[in-house]
């Protein structure tokens, strides 16, 4: 094997190169692409991870009012810092599968309406004490209790019945759901002794690193937990999560080497990191997305036609150009895209029509009185300057499309699911029947497009509990274009995750589950001195 | 009783009686917000029975003086409650926030006062010649810049190209002393620049104008070299005015400096605050205006008092 391709496959199996760059470069020196693909897996597998030393993040999402309680987690470094020092029954992996964790085996019934979790033994708490069926139990229980506020409550209220016999705890639900482990993966449900009803502060939990210093806003940091069930994470002796929320300090932070890895690159400046020494830009294609809204039950969005005017009317490549600087994917008007299981590629994407546009909207009958779409700076990054490119292109189909700036100050409160028509950006879900269970089901709370459709309902229902997987995907597929066709979502773009880590970090994989591995990257990755 | 000790008493009495009709201010003023602290610590979800629950617990249905004074006497005796967001006991978070921003200020301070007084003094020694421009234009040119931008110009050319101080002035306890001071050099670089200008420009003029006084002329014609004039004779005239700006630019250094605080990631006061009343947190926003209004008021009297002392007619009376 010639020099320059050991160069390449090092770098490659650094991180430094993506896998396509790394098959393009073997090209040239003729290797053929199944060849390269195979020297990549190797190389990537001879990369032993190295222990000991102190890894450190800095991240963007984290405020001094952050609590430890993993039901209140809901910016980035809360979820970040509970997957250093939590576990959960399972994992998502970075193919959509699940990884087992506290729980070893997972079955259900037929019907998918009982769930039985096989607790693994001998796993321990930072305490010492050893995690049990009860715990488990104790913890669903407090999340289902409305007065926790946790996040999860949407998920777990569908839970009726749940009990813990020896090391087998048994889940009956309302309604079957086929998905009902990958909602057992959610951030929030991470076990705690005695269900954290005592204390649900106290930060102990069963994963791999213990909380040593906990300064919310500030920093975080966490040391080795020596009896760790899992061997193949917790490669670093400490690791740390610093709070930079300004982008030019985290980026300045990463450049002079004061941290390992950031999440949050702003896409304007990738570009000029690339040259830096020393770093390499991660992109991930994610399941996060930026929208605009329009509520289906309010004039003139009650019309359909002018509806699908304003999704004929808006340029979705421009917006992947221009907003996400080409590091993300054009939108189909339905929250769904390929990094979901059982997503149904065929569905044609929507281009922008002028004529087309303005052909629907002289069917709707609109007075041409001005269309105002509210907007503030924080809906999403860039959400001005899209709102911006999205008037232009609608003027130019003829259709009167107005701005309207709000502070962001409130706006999740005083605009977003209140407003006619406003921007916003969803962070996706790891499977599709949450995302349209959250978000366009008839009674869901964050159904923020006002979709009422109970066939759409009835078919989401059924697809729940479909355990045949062709069939679930044709259902899903079914939904995708009611939603594309009649609903209420406009979407431009899916973002992707856009992060930084140094030469000296091994053992990076893109994972489009969340940001830095899912949260898992300080705990999967490792110094190379 | 000496005039003088007269005076401070009553600049302290009347500090005193400003800091109780801030606290009424603040106290009153979130009261009046729509919504109280239970209705805010239950969000959304609040139902009318868990609304009354936590009411009774938190002594929310008490009249409202009564918990005015409750909350002002737990203030004075170091009892700030707890945060609604996280629920730490604020008089901690505050502590270690405070204790940082002070040390901040401590050492911007400590450079900046010195050396604004001592280019105000040969500014005004070489008053419309190229020293006075020079001085004059960099700090000049140091305020006009806004704090990011300082900020992110010290960043770039100190910790990212040339590597010599760290990039983020991270500090925690348990940090030695020497390792604190390395961490908040480039902070206190950018403070040293923000606040240079306007102390170093209120102490020339104040010694312009007291160079116009006869006795100067006297000095002058004893023989004295200008340097002595000015220090000898002309400063101590100038100080009282001197000593209010420069109270201003510390209270300034305290309570004001948020934006070097995000750039450099400085756990400091001003992020605390800022997070906090974004969600709404009204205790610690209370506990961190009365903290503010007591540096403030505390720096003025101080100026006042000095002033005062720097004064010779009322230090001697007849």
């Amino acid at each position: 094997m010639s020099n320059e391709l050991n160069y390449l496959l090092a770098r490659a199996a650094k991180g430094l190169m993506s896998r396509r760059e790394f098959v393009g470069r073997a090209g040239a020196l003729g290797v053929s692409a199944a060849l390269a693909s195979t020297l990549l897996a190797s190389a990537a597998r001879a990369e032993e991870p190295k222990k000991g030393g102190l890894l450190r993040a800095g991240m963007q999402g984290g405020e001094s009012t952050n609590s430890l309680d993993p039901a209140l987690a809901a910016s980035e470094v809360p979820f970040a810092v509970n997957m250093i020092w939590g576990e959960m029954l399972v994992d998502v992996n970075a193919k959509g599968e699940i990884d087992y964790r506290i729980a070893e085996e997972v079955s259900s019934s037929p019907d998918a309406m009982e769930w039985k979790f096989k607790i693994r033994k001998g796993v321990e708490y930072h305490d010492g004490k050893t995690v049990t069926a009860d715990d488990v139990v104790a913890t669903l229980k407090r999340h289902t209790d409305e007065k926790s506020q946790s996040g999860a409550l949407g998920i777990v209220k569908d839970i009726v019945d749940m009990k813990a016999e020896g090391d087998m705890v048994t889940l009956k639900l309302a309604s079957g759901n086929a998905d009902l482990p990958f909602l057992m993966a959610d951030y929030h449900l991470i076990i705690q002794p005695g269900g954290g009803i005592d204390n649900p502060t106290a930060g102990i939990g069963a994963g791999p690193y213990k909380i040593v210093a906990n300064e919310p806003g500030v920093r975080h940091t966490f040391t080795k937990h020596a009896n760790y069930f899992d061997s193949t994470m917790g490669h670093a002796d400490d690791v740390e999560i610093i709070v930079i929320n300004d982008n030019t300090a985290r980026t300045s932070a990463l450049q002079a080497g004061q941290i390992h890895m950031m999440n949050r690159v702003d896409p304007k400046i990738v570009e000029l990191l690339k040259g830096a020494p020393g770093i390499s830009i991660q992109a991930v294609a994610g399941r996060g997305h930026y929208v605009f809204i329009m509520h289906c039950d309010k004039a003139p969005f009650d019309n359909n036609d002018l509806r699908m005017a304003m999704k004929l009317s808006i340029n979705r490549q421009e917006m992947v150009d221009k907003i996400l600087g080409g590091l993300g994917s054009r939108g189909n008007d339905f929250p769904i895209n390929a990094a979901y299981p059982l997503f149904d590629d065929t569905i044609p994407q929507r281009e922008y029509d002028a004529a087309a546009a303005a052909e629907a909207y002289k069917k709707s009958g609109h007075d041409g009185s001005p269309i105002i779409l509210q907007v503030a700076a924080g809906a999403f990054p860039g959400a001005i300057e899209a709102a911006q490119l999205f008037q232009q292109s609608a003027n130019a189909a003829g259709i009167p499309l107005e701005i309207k700036r709000e502070p962001d100050d409130g706006y999740w409160s005083n605009v977003w699911n209140v407003a006619p028509f406003c921007a916003s950006y969803w962070g996706g879900r790891p499977v599709q029947d949450q995302m349209y269970s959250t978000a366009y089901l008839s009674t869901a709370d964050w159904n923020d497009t006002k979709f009422k459709d109970p066939k759409f309902d009835e078919i989401l229902i059924a697809a729940r509990a479909e355990l045949d997987q062709t069939k679930r995907k044709e259902e899903y597929s079914t939904l995708a274009n009611m939603l594309r066709d009649n609903g209420g979502l406009i979407c431009p773009m899916f973002n992707d995750f856009v992060e930084a880590k140094r030469e000296e970090v091994g053992g990076w994989q893109a994972d489009p589950n969340g940001e830095l591995m899912n949260g898992r990257a300080l705990a999967k990755c490792w110094l190379n001195a | 009783m000496h005039p003088v000790v007269k005076l401070v008493t009553q600049r302290l009495a009347l500090g005193l009686l400003l800091m109780l009709a801030v606290s009424a201010l603040i106290f009153f003023g979130v009261e009046a917000l729509p919504g109280d602290t239970a209705q805010a610590m239950l969000g959304q979800s609040a139902t009318p029975e868990a609304l009354a629950n936590l009411r009774e617990k938190m002594g929310l249905n008490e009249p409202v003086i009564w918990r005015y004074g409750h909350w002002l006497y737990g203030f004075m005796t170091g009892d700030m409650g707890v945060a609604l967001t996280n629920g730490e006991d604020i008089a901690t978070s505050i502590g270690s926030r405070l204790g940082n921003t002070l040390f901040l200020a401590f050492w911007a301070a400590l450079i900046s006062v010195p050396l604004a007084i001592l280019l105000g003094l040969l500014a005004a020694r070489y008053n419309g010649r190229w020293p006075d421009r020079l001085i004059s234009g960099v700090t000049l040119a140091t305020i006009s810049l806004p704090e990011f931008v300082a900020g992110y110009l010290v960043l770039y050319f100190l910790a990212v190209k040339l590597q010599w101080f760290p990039a983020m002035s991270m500090v925690f306890p348990g940090m030695g002393v020497f390792e604190r001071l390395q961490a908040v050099i480039l902070p206190v670089i950018v403070l040293v620049m923000v606040v240079l200008a306007h102390m170093m420009r209120m102490t020339r003029a104040a010694i312009l104008n007291v160079m116009q006084s006869a006795y100067i002329e006297t000095a002058e014609l004893k023989g004295l070299s200008p340097l002595t004039v000015i220090w000898r004779h002309a400063f101590p005239n100038a100080i009282a005015p001197v000593v209010n700006v420069v109270m201003l630019n510390l209270a300034y250094l305290v309570v004001g400096v948020v934006v070097v605080e995000v750039v450099f990631v400085y756990p400091g006061m001003g992020q605390y605050l800022v997070d906090h009343v974004t969600k709404r947190d009204l205790p610690v926003v209370q506990a961190c205006g009365m903290i503010f209004a007591a540096v403030y008021i505390g720096l003025n009297i101080l100026a006042d008092v000095v002033s005062i002392l720097a004064n010779p007619r009322l230090r001697h009376p007849k």
